[in-house]
């Protein structure tokens, strides 16, 4: 556990220095294409401009950003205590500094997501799809997934990886439309003085158009590699924190089965998410395109864990299953985990609903992130107040009593 | 005069790191001992709730009165254990006369569809379970610092300075970690 924070804050750091560097040879060869003599300077000093802007601005708004273009809204203990004991009991398990905040997705599609750059300063999203389906082991699963990426320093770390892959994109883009428009007139070409630096220019032009489409390309396959591998770590975490694998191995099937996809997710978000928010590609070869291992993959990974809920057994799980010999954890952190067993659990008994329960539930869950206020009649019936409701009174639509509202005395 | 500066550069290095690895060991015991205190509020949120618990259920369960009063005698006998030792007999013996308790609540239909007590059962199944993560914290953090107090470099100052292993929390009594064998010969 330590060593793969460890081993996440030096790749981090890494990543930040290599993107740097990434960034400044595409920025010198596209000044230098642009403005000869010597507009590498020019250039380096726009993508740095660029690199450390955007750094900045995920580093401290990353998250407030993530939230906001997800719809997620902060909800109180009341409106679903099991989630928030949960997650206090995780967060024991993680040995975490503070209680991450917990927010809400008015949506049907079971989904979660963890942010916040320090596990001081986190935050824990899930739908009212994945509490609705979720029993409580499933849901402990998803939370010490979620956990784990807070814990195993994750978040900071895709984070740098996706403002390398941002910058990227957005310096090669900028400057192929360029190119693209600029086509028509040879301008820059008449400038020069003579035919020698007409054709260096020529051959330093095809060099950044050169750089610039293969260098996003490069930066999103390394990324999705980060992102995938990612996910594989968090299970393994995910599993050793619950001691029980099984019920993040359910979880995963829940919700990728579903076949519902999110509303409010996007291309740069998908990765925050622990199952893919899209429905999945079903073509297997085109695996490498995506931001998360095939689900049925990461299930039959952590129900082949045989004897343990260690890191060493997902990883001998991980070699079984994938049939490949790559290293997942940090070999030091195999070696000196002791034997952790699996936790015998006696399992909660089916909870037999009907569709229609189950969209009254999210119903419910739903109104709750908005703050409507739930008020019983003596008759029975459950009356939802919007919080927006300014009359002192209501009127009861089934057996006409008068009521007061629970926003009168506020 | 060279040699010198040399000689002082080494110095300063090796105290620098003996300094980060001391330090190291410091942070690494106290977050045992922190994790130890987190055993202990977990296991007073948990004598806090059963007589919420109690309440609770006062309408429905009169004719259980042993297993109210069994659950009342194990949580005082709990909450004034002195000893470690006693303190975690009794502590075992709460937690099995909480599970005895909501056996027997599942002969109680109406009690199941009761939303005050579904609240108290949720709550103190929480409390049992961070129980359990906060004792598998404490040992995560003692491996940690064990590891650290026997492999190189650290050892080295952990044994200049006396830093001693610290023990594991294993349950006392083994019956409770294994499942019930069952036998058909």
């Amino acid at each position: 556990m330590w060593e793969i924070i460890a081993a996440n804050k030096r790749k981090s750091f890494f990543l930040f220095i290599g993107m740097g560097l990434c960034l400044l040879v595409l920025g010198y060869v596209i000044g230098a294409a642009f403005l000869p003599p010597d507009g590498g300077v020019g250039g380096i000093s726009i993508a740095l401009i660029i690199w450390t802007v955007l750094s900045l601005i995920s580093f401290f708004s990353g998250d407030q950003i993530l939230l906001a273009t997800s719809r997620a809204k902060e909800v109180s203990r009341d409106v679903h205590p099991q989630l928030f004991n949960i997650v206090e009991e995780m967060k024991i398990a993680a040995n975490l500094t503070a209680m991450p905040k917990i927010y809400m997705m008015d949506e049907a599609a079971p989904n979660a997501f963890a942010t916040g750059r320090k596990p001081g300063r986190s935050v824990v999203a899930v739908t009212t799809g994945l509490l609705s389906r979720l029993n409580r082991d499933e849901l402990q699963g998803v939370i010490a997934h979620e956990i784990s990426h807070i814990l195993n320093r994750d978040i900071l770390f895709m984070t740098f990886a996706g403002v390398m892959l941002g910058s990227i994109v957005l310096i090669a883009d900028v400057f192929l439309r360029g190119q693209y428009y600029s086509l028509g007139s040879s301008r820059r070409y008449r400038s020069g003085d003579s035919r020698t630096s007409a054709q260096a220019q020529a051959v330093l032009l095809l060099i950044a158009i050169f750089f610039a489409i293969l260098a996003p390309l490069a930066a999103r396959l390394l990324y999705l590699a980060i992102s995938r591998r990612r996910e594989y770590l968090a299970d393994a975490s995910g599993a050793r924190l619950t001691r029980y694998p099984e019920g993040l191995a359910s979880a995963l099937e829940k919700i990728s089965q579903a076949g519902l996809e999110l509303r409010s997710a996007n291309k740069v978000t998908a990765p925050m998410y622990i199952v893919n928010p899209f429905k999945a590609r079903s073509a297997s070869f085109l695996s490498f395109l995506s931001t998360h291992p095939p689900a049925e993959e990461r299930i039959k990974i952590l129900r082949s864990m045989a004897g343990g809920a260690g890191y060493l057994n997902y990883q001998k799980a991980f070699t079984q299953v994938t049939g490949t010999s790559a290293r997942l954890i940090p070999s030091r952190e195999l070696q000196d985990a002791k034997e952790i067993p699996i936790k015998s659990v006696t399992p909660e008994p089916l909870r037999k609903r009907s569709i229609r329960d189950e969209a009254r539930e999210i119903g419910d869950l739903t109104r709750a992130v908005y703050r409507y206020a739930f008020l019983t009649c003596s008759c029975g019936l459950k009356i939802k107040v919007p919080p927006d409701f300014k009359r002192p009174t209501i009127i009861c639509p089934r057996c006409w009593r008068t009521l007061n509202s629970p926003f009168a005395s506020v | 005069m060279e040699i010198l500066l040399i000689v002082l550069a080494v110095v300063a290095l090796i105290v620098l790191a003996v300094i980060g690895l001391y330090n190291a060991l410091v942070g690494a015991k106290n977050q045992v001992k922190n994790s130890w205190s987190q055993i202990d509020v977990q296991l007073k949120r948990r004598h806090d709730l059963i007589p919420n618990l109690i309440e609770s259920v006062k309408g429905y369960m009169q004719h259980e009165r042993g297993t109210l009063e069994n659950l009342t005698k194990a949580r005082s006998q709990a909450m004034s254990a002195g000893s470690v030792g006693d303190k975690s007999r009794a502590e075992a013996a709460l937690s099995g006369a909480i599970g005895k308790f909501f056996a027997v609540a599942e002969n109680y239909p109406d009690l199941k569809a009761n939303q005050n007590f579904l609240a108290v059962q949720e709550e103190l199944s929480s409390t049992e379970n961070r129980i359990a993560f906060a004792r598998q914290n404490y040992n995560d953090q003692v491996l940690f610092y064990n590891n650290k107090i026997q492999m190189f470099p650290s050892n080295l100052i952990a044994n200049t300075f006396g830093f001693k292993t610290e023990e594991f929390f294993e349950l006392e009594d083994k019956t409770q970690k294994e499942a019930p064998k069952v036998s058909f010969s």
